[in-house]
């Protein structure tokens, strides 16, 4: 590059600024403790290439697993404590300075729900030692669960729409992968429909970021939530803001475009669905928060009625839909719905204290809708089965695991003094001071027909004495097969009784995402440049 | 020249939503390809075909002559291209294996995860 010629800024819509390369490019080298911003994927991927090599290798496969998210885990922790004392962190690839350099930028929201999911997935880990058998791991269960992490950290982490985009193909790959593992008759026919439809929703999704591009010039999302005040009154940001709102619904299952969900998760391992139920739909949650409350909040509150309206239907769908289920892995799908919809009504809201509330939901969703899919394949495996017409008899022969089960039953219907009380609590009450009285009732009933629910799953496979008892004794129950649901339910019960620090996050989260001006900070440092 | 893709672009998507929309698995997939399609040449589209002014370059300074492109939108295009490939690959797998397992290409005859004949939760004990 000679001397005489400089560098301008690609983006349409800015003038020209004229800098020269070494203005363009970061010269300093990343401060030690920023390498935690790219160390959870690029160690997931890692990981997941070293478990592919070794995958005929039968029992070290969950060995090398269980330590890869563990680390990971220790990374997220790590990242969230640093986001937490020093603000958002950003890094750029190839040096290139924002907005030409992909950038990952990690804020508390970001941080926080990345922390709970390699928690889920080191938890699913353990879990899978029992429930995925030799030829799962041979097909490649454990590296497609890492790839699978890789994708789930980069969709949080990162702070340019494409590259959101890339991960969650990304993670919708390998969540394929795992859903056909076994190619059984059912898992097929859940795959081709949990397949089209997610695929037409990710597409959706790149399509809306083809129009961004062309709106904006950038993909960078701190650029975007800088130049789109400004932009309000030419583009259309409001069609924008709508059709992302739509492809992200998809991702997440609400209401009228949720009929993937309890078409598929039914069908695989049951690790694989409680893996699912935790991680996939929250993803959607999360950039729906970012698109929704970050980037586009203006035009977020104009769409805020038809939110409000598609979040009670989905609420309610989900629930009734739970009603209706005999199967226990169904019904689960439909309050994984529900779920849903409680947090689409936090986004429909709006504001610091609403979202809050989401965030603290998804965290809570996250953990408790996992532990409730491993309690109910660990139900089915001890006594009878899915369908609630046969299984009975659990309440007698195993305490323990029944009295977990009910405190999870408790937690998902939002009871205290577990963790799906208090953002149950914060959502009613942002919906009554935000004028949405009508919404607070409905997540209020929502709740209740969650408790229906689920009290009827207790009724009939714990308590419910088996009638026709065989003589054998009952099979024993190993504390490492109890243990990844043991810990879940340990966490949810300290969330709701040590709701503090969660809170406390939380309501940072929220106010960075409401106010992101510490974000765009961290993505430009010198506040004006380019 | 963009008037004329927007129109391409639209048609590309008409015909994916289409094809999408029918009960034959194999349409579907044709559609899934014709709308992988319609997207990248949005992406190609949004980007301006021929800029006035060409990327990188400073303002007054020497320029090439004649048009040139903007290299973004192509980067785009090309990891849009590779993934809806390896998707396309994947799902036309799927669907020839559900042709085999199921009997059916028909969405209709798929029933096999949500059963029609399902009983209700008992009401009691």
């Amino acid at each position: 590059m000679s001397s005489r010629r400089r560098l301008d800024t690609d983006s349409m819509a800015v003038s020209s600024s004229p800098a020269d390369l070494s203005a363009a490019l970061v010269l300093q080298p990343v401060a030690a403790l920023d390498w935690l911003v790219i160390l959870p994927v690029a160690w997931c991927i890692s990981i997941g290439a070293i478990l592919m090599m070794i995958r005929y290798k039968g029992m070290a496969q969950p060995l090398v697993a269980i330590f890869g998210l563990a680390v990971l885990v220790a990374l997220d922790a790590g990242l969230l404590w640093h986001v937490a004392q020093s603000g958002p962190v950003t890094m750029v690839m190839g040096r290139w300075l924002p907005p030409f350099g992909i950038a990952f930028t990690v804020d508390l929201t970001g941080a926080l729900f990345a922390l709970t999911s390699a928690v889920v997935a080191l938890v699913g880990a353990v879990a899978a030692i029992d429930d995925v058998n030799a030829s799962g791991r041979r097909y490649g269960f454990y590296p497609f669960l890492l790839l699978l992490m890789a994708g789930v950290s980069g969709a949080f982490l990162t702070g340019d729409v494409f590259n959101l985009y890339v991960w969650f193909e990304v993670l919708l790959i390998s969540s394929f992968g795992l859903l056909v593992l076994g190619a059984e008759r059912e898992q097929i026919d859940g795959a081709v429909k949990y397949g089209f439809l997610n695929l037409v929703a990710t597409t959706l999704f790149l399509l809306t970021t083809g129009y961004l591009y062309g709106i904006f010039g950038t993909l960078n999302m701190a650029d975007i939530a800088r130049k789109a005040p400004g932009l309000q009154s030419v583009a259309p940001l409001v069609t924008l803001t709508a059709l992302y709102i739509l492809a992200f619904s998809m991702k997440a299952a609400a209401f009228p475009v949720n009929f993937w969900l309890p078409a598929s998760y039914h069908t695989p391992r049951i690790v694989v669905s409680a893996l699912f139920a935790g991680l996939l739909t929250k993803v959607g949650i999360y950039a729906l928060i970012r698109i929704g409350v970050m980037l586009f909040p203006a035009e977020r509150e104009q769409l805020g009625l038809v939110l409000a309206i598609v979040a009670a239907l989905t609420m309610l769908t989900g629930s009734l839909g739970a009603l209706a289920q005999s199967d226990t892995r169904r019904l689960l799908g439909y309050l994984v719905i529900s779920g849903i919809g409680a947090m689409l009504a936090g986004i429909a809201i709006g504001g610091p204290d609403a979202i809050s509330g989401v965030i603290f939901y998804a965290v809570h969703s996250m953990l408790v809708m996992t532990a409730l899919y491993l309690a109910a394949g660990l139900a089915a495996r001890l006594g009878g089965g899915f369908s609630l017409g046969s299984a009975g008899g659990l309440y007698r022969n195993y305490l323990l695991f029944t009295a977990l089960s009910l405190m999870l039953f408790f937690s998902v219907s939002g009871l205290p003094p577990f963790s799906g009380f208090w953002p149950k609590v914060m959502l009613v009450k942002a919906a009554i001071n935000g004028d949405a009285s009508w919404l607070a009732a409905i997540l209020l009933l929502s709740g209740f027909l969650t408790m229906i629910a689920t009290g009827r799953v207790f009724l009939l496979a714990y308590w419910r004495p088996v009638e026709t008892q065989p003589a054998a004794a009952p099979q024993p129950l190993a504390f490492s097969a109890l243990l990844p649901l043991l810990i879940l339910t340990v966490l949810s019960i300290l969330i709701g009784v040590l709701p503090e620090t969660l809170l406390n996050l939380a309501q940072q989260a929220a106010s960075t995402l409401a106010e992101p001006s510490a974000y765009l900070h961290s993505v430009f440092p010198a506040g004006g440049a380019p | 020249m963009e008037p004329v893709f927007a129109l391409l672009t639209g048609i590309f998507v008409a015909v994916a939503v289409y094809l999408l929309l029918s009960k034959s698995i194999i349409r579907m997939l044709l559609g899934v390809a014709i709308l992988g399609n319609a997207v990248n040449l949005l992406l190609f589209t949004s980007g301006r075909i021929l800029r006035e002014v060409p990327p990188v370059i400073g303002a007054g300074l020497d320029v090439p002559a004649g048009a040139t492109a903007n290299p973004l939108p192509q980067a785009l295009i090309l990891t849009a291209i590779v993934i809806s490939f390896s998707f396309f690959a994947f799902l036309l797998v799927l669907s020839w294996r559900a042709y085999r397992v199921l009997g059916t290409d028909n969405t209709d005859g798929m029933r096999v995860a949500e059963p029609d004949d399902v009983q209700p939760p008992p009401l009691g004990y």
